[in-house]
Order: C-alpha cells, then sequence, then structure tokens
C-alpha cells in the first residue's frame, strides 16, 4: 500500500527535535514529500540554495534510508571531521507497530462486527501515518543538522547526495569495500574505558567527559521509561475504543429511551478515545522523540571524546617513542615530525571540539525548551478539551 | 464519612511507597477473585438448619419447595407494584476506594418521593478487623444499620459479622424466594487465594485493597438485598441486621454465590432432561429470556474491555512514577542549571500525575468494573429464575400426567369388583387432582411474580447505570481538571529556562 504526505501546517510543529534549523536561506533542504511502498520508504529531499557549488538553484532528488546511512557512514569515516559531532544517523524506519497491528486485524476480521473493523482500520491507517511522519521528521533534521554546519554543508558527498539525480546504490556498495566500515566497526565499548581513563589536564574536557558519560546512562533510560509511559497512554486509548465497542453492542438490543442512552455513552468514550490517542502521540513526539534523539546526539559527542582521547593517546604514545629514539640515537628526525604531528592533530581535534561541545549543549537547551513547553501547552488544551467533551456529555445524559 | 475506611486508605497509599511498582500491579490483578467456587452438596447441610434438607438427592429444590408454602402467612410477599425504595446511601463519592454506588442524588426519579419517607434504610460495612491467627484467621466487618421503619427494633443498630455471615444469609434467601421467582440478589464471591494473603498476614497493598474490595461488594450485596420489598421484611435478613449473635452458617466451605446458582442450574438441567421442551404460551417469557441471554453476553464484553482498562491505567500510573524518577535523575545529571531545575520540576508534575492514574483506576473498578461484575452475576440469578419457572411447570405437567394414570386405574379397577382398592384409587384421584390445581397455581404465581422481578430489575438496571457513568464520567472531568492545573503550573517552569 502507498503512502504519503505533504505539505501541511502540522510538519511546522514536528521540526522541532534539533532546532536553528534552515535560517540560513543559501542552503535550505526539506523532505516536502514522502511515498511508502510496502516497507521501504522513498523520501523526496528538495533543495533550494544560492551557492555557487550546486548546479540549480532549486532541485529534488529521491533517497532511501540506505542512502543517508551511506552519507552518514562516509562523514564519520572522514578524518577530517574527527573533530566534530557527527549528527547522529537517523534510525531505520520501523513499521514493526503497526504491522502488527494489521496482521490482527487480518486474523480477527471473521469475528468483528463491519463497524469494529472499520474502526481498527482507520486507527491503523492513523498509526502508519504516525509512524510515517516520525521518520521523516528525523531524516529531515539529519540533513538540516549537515546544512546548518559551516563544515558539513561544503562536504562533497553531501552535495551529491543532494544532487544527484541517479541511484547511489553503487556509491553505496564502494563505499562499504573502501572504508570497510573502519570506525563504525571497532569496538563500541573500548570507548568508555578510553575515556575515562584519560589523563585530563584541561578542565573544560574533564568536565564535558564526567558529564557526558552519567547523561549518556541518565537519557538512554529516561527514553525507555518515556516510551513504556507512552504505550500504557495507547493502551488506554485503546481500551476505550473497546468499551465504546462494547456499549454500541448493548445499546442494540435496549428499549428505545435506555438505548440512545448508551449510544451516547458509546459516543462518549469513541471521543475520549480520540483525545487521548492524540495526548499519547504529542507526548510521543514532543517528549519520546526528543529523549531519543539526543541519546543518539549525547552518543555522537561521546564519539567526539573517544576521538580526541585517541589523539591524546597517540600523542603520548609519539612521545614516548621520540624518547626511545632519542635514547637509541636513531631515527630522530622521524619521530619528531610524528609527535609534532600528533600534537597538532589533539590541539586541533580539542580546539574545535571545544566549540562543538558548547555549541551542543546550546542546541540541546533550546531545544529541551522547545519542545517541553509545546508538549504541556498541547497537554493542557486536550485536557481542556476532554473536559468541556465531558461536561457537555454529562449535561445531555442529565437531561435525557 | 467513615474515618477509619479513609485512613485505611492513607495507610495503603503510604504502604505502596515501600512495595515494587511490579508487586503492586500482580497484587490488583492477583486480588479479583475468580468465579470458582465450592459447589453445594445437599450432604453438606445439616437437618437442623433453616436451609434446604437432604430427602431426596436428586430432586435439590424438593425440600424447599415443601417446606415453604405459599399459602404461610408469614410467607406473604409484600411486594408494590411501584418502583422499587430509593437507597440512601453512606458514603458520598470520591475517587478512592469508598466509593459508593448507591448515591442519594435528589433528582432521581420523581416515583422515589413517594416512597422515599416509607422505605428509608441505610446500611453500611466497615471497620474490618482480622480475629485470629493464621489459616484459622478470618475478618470481621462491623454491618451498621440506620433506619426508621418500623420493623426494626432499633433506629440505629451495629453488628459483627464474618463473610461466611453473609454467605449463610444468602443460602437461606435463595432457598426462600427462588422457587418463588424472586431475583435474590447473589453474595459477593470466594477468593481463596486473596483470603490466603489476608490470613497469612501479608500486610501489603495487595491485602488491604482485596480487604477493602471485598467491604465494598459485601456493603454492596446488602443493599441491594434490602432493596427487595420482601427481602427487606424477611426475619432472617432482620436477624443477620440486628442480633448480635448469628448462628454460625453451617458449612463455610459449600456456600457461595456461585454455588447456589450452580445447583440451579443444576435442577434446570434436570428439568431439561425429562421433559420436552416447554410450550411457551407467553410470548412475553419467550422473549424476555432471550433478551437476558443476549444482556449476558454483551455485559460480560464489557465488564471485559473495562477490566482491561483498570489494568492498564493501573499499567499508566506504574510507568509514569518510573518515568518521574528517570526525569528526576535526568535533571539531576544535567549541567545546565535552568534546564536541570526545569527536569526536576517536570520528575515532580509527572509524580502527581502518576498519582492522578492510580486514583483514575480506582473509580474504574469501584464505579464501573464491580458494577458491571455485580450484574453479571445478577443476570444468572434472573436466568435461574426463569429455570425456576420451567421446573414449576414441569412440576404441574408432572401432576397431570399422574392424574391421567390415576384415572386410568381407576376406571380399571371399576371392573374389577375390589372395593377397598376402588376406594384407594378414587382418594388418590382426588389428591392429585389437588395436586394439579396446586401446580397450576403455583406456576401462575411464579409467573406473576416474575414479571414483577423483572419490571422491577430493568428498572433497577438502567437506574444503576444512569447514575454511574454520570459519577464516572465526574471523575474523569475531576482527573482532566487536575491534569490541566499541574500542567499550567509547570509552564512557567518550561518557558523560564534560559
Amino acid at each position: 500500500n502507498m503512502t504519503s504526505i505533504s505539505e501541511d501546517s502540522d510538519k511546522e510543529k514536528m521540526r522541532s527535535v534539533s532546532v536553528d534549523l534552515n535560517n540560513d536561506a543559501s542552503l535550505v533542504i526539506d523532505i516536502p514529500d514522502a511515498l511508502c511502498e510496502r516497507d521501504k520508504v522513498k523520501f523526496t529531499v528538495h533543495t533550494k540554495t544560492t551557492l555557487s557549488s550546486f548546479q540549480k538553484p532549486e532541485f529534488s532528488v529521491p533517497r532511501q534510508h540506505e542512502d543517508f546511512i551511506w552519507l552518514h557512514d562516509t562523514i564519520v569515516e572522514t578524518e577530517e571531521y574527527a573533530g566534530f559531532i557527527i549528527p547522529p544517523a537517523p534510525p531505520k524506519p520501523d513499521f514493526e507497530g503497526p504491522r502488527e497491528k494489521m496482521h490482527k486485524l487480518g486474523e480477527g476480521e471473521s469475528s468483528m462486527t463491519k463497524e469494529e473493523y472499520a474502526k481498527m482500520k482507520q486507527e491503523l491507517e492513523a498509526e502508519y501515518l504516525a509512524v510515517f511522519k516520525k521518520t521523516v521528521q528525523v531524516h529531515e533534521v539529519f540533513l538540516q543538522r549537515l546544512s546548518s554546519h559551516p563544515m558539513f554543508r561544503k562536504d562533497r558527498n553531501f552535495q551529491i547526495f543532494l544532487e544527484y539525480d541517479q541511484d547511489l546504490s553503487v556509491r553505496r556498495k564502494n563505499a562499504k569495500e573502501m572504508f570497510g566500515g573502519f570506525f563504525k566497526n571497532m569496538v563500541k565499548s573500548a570507548d568508555e574505558v578510553l575515556i575515562s581513563g584519560v589523563k585530563e589536564v584541561d578542565e573544560f574536557f574533564e568536565q564535558e567527559k564526567n558529564f557526558l558519560l552519567d547523561y549518556s546512562i541518565k537519557i538512554k533510560d529516561a527514553t525507555a521509561k518515556a516510551e513504556k509511559m507512552t504505550r500504557s497512554h495507547k493502551n488506554v486509548a485503546d481500551d476505550y475504543n473497546h468499551i465504546s465497542g462494547a456499549l454500541n453492542n448493548t445499546a442494540a438490543d435496549n428499549n428505545t429511551a435506555f438505548k440512545k442512552h448508551l449510544e451516547k455513552c458509546a459516543e462518549v468514550f469513541e471521543k475520549l478515545r480520540k483525545v487521548e490517542d492524540r495526548m499519547a502521540s504529542d507526548q510521543e513526539l514532543k517528549l519520546t522523540e526528543l529523549l531519543r534523539y539526543y541519546t543518539r546526539d549525547i552518543q555522537a559527542a561521546k564519539d567526539l571524546l573517544y576521538r580526541r582521547a585517541r589523539a591524546l593517546a597517540d600523542y603520548e604514545n609519539s612521545n614516548k617513542a621520540l624518547d626511545k629514539a632519542r635514547l637509541k640515537g636513531k631515527d630522530v628526525a622521524q619521530a619528531e615530525e610524528n609527535q609534532k604531528q600528533c600534537l597538532q592533530k589533539f590541539d586541533k581535534l580539542s580546539e574545535s571540539g571545544k566549540k562543538e561541545l558548547t555549541s551542543f549543549k546550546a542546541r540541546r537547551v533550546v531545544a529541551f525548551r522547545k519542545n517541553l513547553i509545546e508538549m504541556t501547552e498541547l497537554e493542557i488544551k486536550h485536557a481542556k478539551n476532554s473536559v468541556s467533551l465531558l461536561q457537555g456529555s454529562i449535561e445531555i445524559l442529565k437531561s435525557n | 464519612m467513615r474515618s477509619t475506611g479513609s485512613y485505611a486508605h492513607q495507610r495503603c497509599v503510604a504502604c505502596a511507597q515501600n512495595i515494587s511498582n511490579q508487586k503492586l500491579v500482580q497484587g490488583i490483578l492477583d486480588s479479583i477473585p475468580s468465579p470458582e467456587a465450592a459447589c453445594l452438596s445437599a450432604e453438606d447441610i445439616s437437618p437442623s438448619s433453616n436451609g434446604p434438607r437432604d430427602d431426596d438427592p436428586d430432586d435439590l429444590f424438593a425440600e424447599a419447595t415443601e417446606e415453604v408454602s405459599l399459602d404461610s402467612p408469614e410467607r406473604q410477599p409484600i411486594l408494590s407494584d411501584g418502583p422499587s425504595p430509593a437507597i440512601t446511601p453512606v458514603t458520598p463519592v470520591m475517587i478512592s476506594p469508598r466509593v459508593d454506588v448507591f448515591d442519594r442524588s435528589p433528582d432521581q426519579d420523581e416515583d422515589e418521593e413517594e416512597n422515599r419517607d416509607t422505605f428509608d434504610i441505610q446500611i453500611s460495612v466497615s471497620d474490618p478487623e482480622k480475629v485470629g491467627d493464621g489459616m484459622n484467621a478470618y475478618m470481621v466487618y462491623k454491618v451498621t444499620t440506620k433506619t426508621s421503619l418500623s420493623i426494626f427494633s432499633r433506629d440505629e443498630v451495629c453488628v459483627k459479622r464474618r463473610f461466611s455471615d453473609f454467605l449463610g444469609l444468602y443460602s437461606k434467601l435463595a432457598s426462600k424466594y427462588m422457587h418463588m421467582g424472586y431475583i435474590v440478589p447473589p453474595a459477593p464471591e470466594k477468593s481463596i487465594v486473596g483470603m490466603t494473603k489476608v490470613k497469612v498476614g501479608k500486610e501489603d497493598l495487595s491485602s488491604v485493597e482485596f480487604v477493602e474490595k471485598r467491604r465494598s461488594a459485601l456493603e454492596r450485596y446488602l443493599l441491594r438485598t434490602v432493596k427487595h420489598p420482601a427481602l427487606l421484611k424477611d426475619p432472617d435478613v432482620l436477624q443477620f441486621l440486628e442480633s448480635s449473635e448469628l448462628p454460625r452458617a453451617v458449612s463455610t466451605q459449600a456456600l457461595s454465590g456461585a454455588g447456589i446458582l450452580r445447583m440451579v442450574n443444576k435442577a434446570a438441567d434436570a428439568v431439561n432432561k425429562m421433559t420436552i421442551k416447554m410450550n411457551e404460551s407467553d410470548a412475553w417469557f419467550e422473549e424476555k429470556q432471550q433478551q437476558f441471554e443476549n444482556l449476558d453476553v454483551q455485559l460480560r464484553k464489557l465488564h471485559a474491555s473495562v477490566e482491561s482498562l483498570v489494568c492498564h491505567r493501573k499499567e499508566l500510573s506504574v510507568n509514569t512514577a518510573s518515568f518521574a524518577k528517570s526525569a528526576a535523575m535526568l535533571g539531576n545529571s544535567e549541567d545546565h542549571t535552568a534546564l536541570s531545575r526545569a527536569l526536576s520540576q517536570l520528575a515532580e508534575v509527572e509524580e502527581k500525575i502518576d498519582q492522578l492514574h492510580q486514583d483514575q483506576s480506582y473509580a474504574d473498578f469501584y464505579l464501573i468494573s464491580e458494577l458491571l461484575g455485580d450484574y453479571v452475576r445478577l443476570i444468572t440469578a434472573v436466568k435461574g429464575v426463569f429455570d425456576q419457572r420451567m421446573k414449576a411447570w414441569a412440576k404441574w405437567q408432572d401432576a397431570q400426567v399422574m392424574l391421567q394414570r390415576k384415572r386410568e386405574a381407576e376406571a380399571k379397577l371399576q371392573y374389577a369388583n375390589k372395593p377397598d382398592k376402588l376406594q384407594q384409587a378414587t382418594d388418590e384421584i382426588r389428591e392429585w387432582e389437588g395436586k394439579v390445581q396446586q401446580g397450576e397455581r403455583d406456576f401462575e404465581q411464579i409467573s406473576k411474580n416474575i414479571r414483577r422481578e423483572v419490571g422491577r430489575f430493568e428498572k433497577d438496571r438502567v437506574k444503576d447505570f444512569r447514575v454511574v457513568i454520570i459519577k464516572y464520567l465526574e471523575s474523569l472531568v475531576h482527573t482532566q481538571q487536575q491534569l490541566i492545573k499541574y500542567w499550567e503550573a509547570f509552564l512557567p517552569e518550561a518557558k523560564a529556562i534560559a
């Protein structure tokens, strides 16, 4: 089946996980459209630019999730960018939830009434759409992070990604062969040990290291707990749905006066379900997605620390090698050159790392603020809707 | 408002903090009793009790029928054709385990105005107390009756009763009235799991909740029982409510609502086996029976959905609490001061919200889920009463068959010239003519009673539902209003992040 979205006002609210993006008119990127074929999502990446490095001022290309991953990986593997926080790769589109529900729907079709089936189908479509919107958002933000970064926006592969009007699959295959996923395949558990083992002289990095190590654990936990909470919320909405159906069934058999009463009750529960569902979805988008995104971003920041720690280790090793060379009186010049380069690399990483981590904090704070405010405002809005819906219904039921 | 009750609630909230969240949910789920209960066997009932005697093990209701004659003066049912008396409540509605279904709502049926003065009775079940230790321990409840009715000796009386006393009362009422077509409200179900925890002395949340659930169920049971005009005047009911000493119900193992009803249904099966399908001359009965069959299915489905809601709402509460803790930890870890403070505030809001969800789940449970459960059991009682009518019909038919046989026998004896035997045969014919007449009267009486009972039941059902649904929606309004309050308080905190 095919689902697609197009420009709508909701989207503005959705692009809120990362902020301060797209405010530079020289390179504006968005994903205005996407198609879902079976489980493959085709994103339409749309670019508007005034930069001369591009062939046209405005253009669109179709891209798959794997293309985004390729772009992310090439950037990670690029030595020059070692001192930057690399925007986390968007997660794979996950339609498992709605797919499971569709399966259940198919199986239970015979045991449901026509109305129940139609209702469930509607819910299923809404859920599908929600997953869809989420995945579009997260892919879009990835590109916008790149376009708003002074170095990444100039990256050759980024330009190819945006502009190249052919299939990228050949390039993807070549890239795999070339790099062999060197950085990616490194044992991640070594990170923690290496980072914490660094003898830090720089107060800034010492603080950042302690902060990031602890925060990454806490935010991962908060994400998991937020997910569970949202899921429970959705279960409650589901129950309202079943109660509404059961009330309608009971109404069918009753005498006229009571029948109307029951039908009205069924209607109330149906409306409650809608509100509860919206509450849960909004909470997910604003809170859970926020936490998910920053869990990934914190990991990207940790990766930067890791690269710097490795550079420091290299520098310390080069010092030892130089001492050894001087002792032996052999290859001293070479060792001196090596040591100089290691130091340069380390210094460069430290300098850009400091800038990146500082702007990262600012970005994070702004994003949390925006999302927490939006979430709270939506919660209030939905609760107020609930109250007026309930009070209105109570009036009607009392007067019957 | 009973202070001990709400104190119990506060206590259980306090100790909830010490219990792991998983246990909390599981405990609540455990405490919902299964409908399984021991079967009533005829041998269990001693002849000295007021209940059925074990003359004829096959005909389980023979004893009851013989013992209670419809002409007996004290059994004269005081039935009004009007609506049932108003129930005046004891506790106002709260979103706590002390929620009452039967609330004083001044703008109910106008019909109630007439009856309000004549039928005025309040019953409360409170102060559960554990007596004894270990597996022999049991809970004792205080039953307080406040009334202006003259059939009671005092206008306020308190007695102590245990669970098996309630079961005993139900079994007596069922054996006296069910065969007449009265819908006798069933007593609450036994729960081996629930009670064992209480006996063993676990002072944890699930035991406290179980006891509260039972207390509430016992209260609803008594209120429903006295709501029935005939049962209200029954001496066993009066004795139960008033007398300080009650002879112990003979078999605590066997007596339970489900047990009685199973017995009734067994009788119905026996009836079905020995007769052909009853020629239903009255379409009303056929229609009604079908209606109750449908209602049974629908209510069970609705009940199941509500039970699912209770469960998920509790999970939501637990997960919200868990997230609150996690958000607090995140706030502590956050090195940006303003954001750190906001996250801590968020944690506090979520903690308040988790309590809100928990309270709402009590409302879900006590207002709707328990009520639906009561009605599912009541419908079984209604179906039982229809079966009683079939049995009465069968008895009448059997008498007719017997009469016919006696007539044929007499006719044969006419030609045999055996004057003694002929006389005996003639006597027997008279006897069976009497039985046929009685059978017909009984059948007509039970049919009449059932019509009245069903009418009353339907009215009550509709009224109960209307009252409860409004109460429930009001509880939802309360929750949402609290949510608005909490979030509006948090908003400036979020905006203060700089």
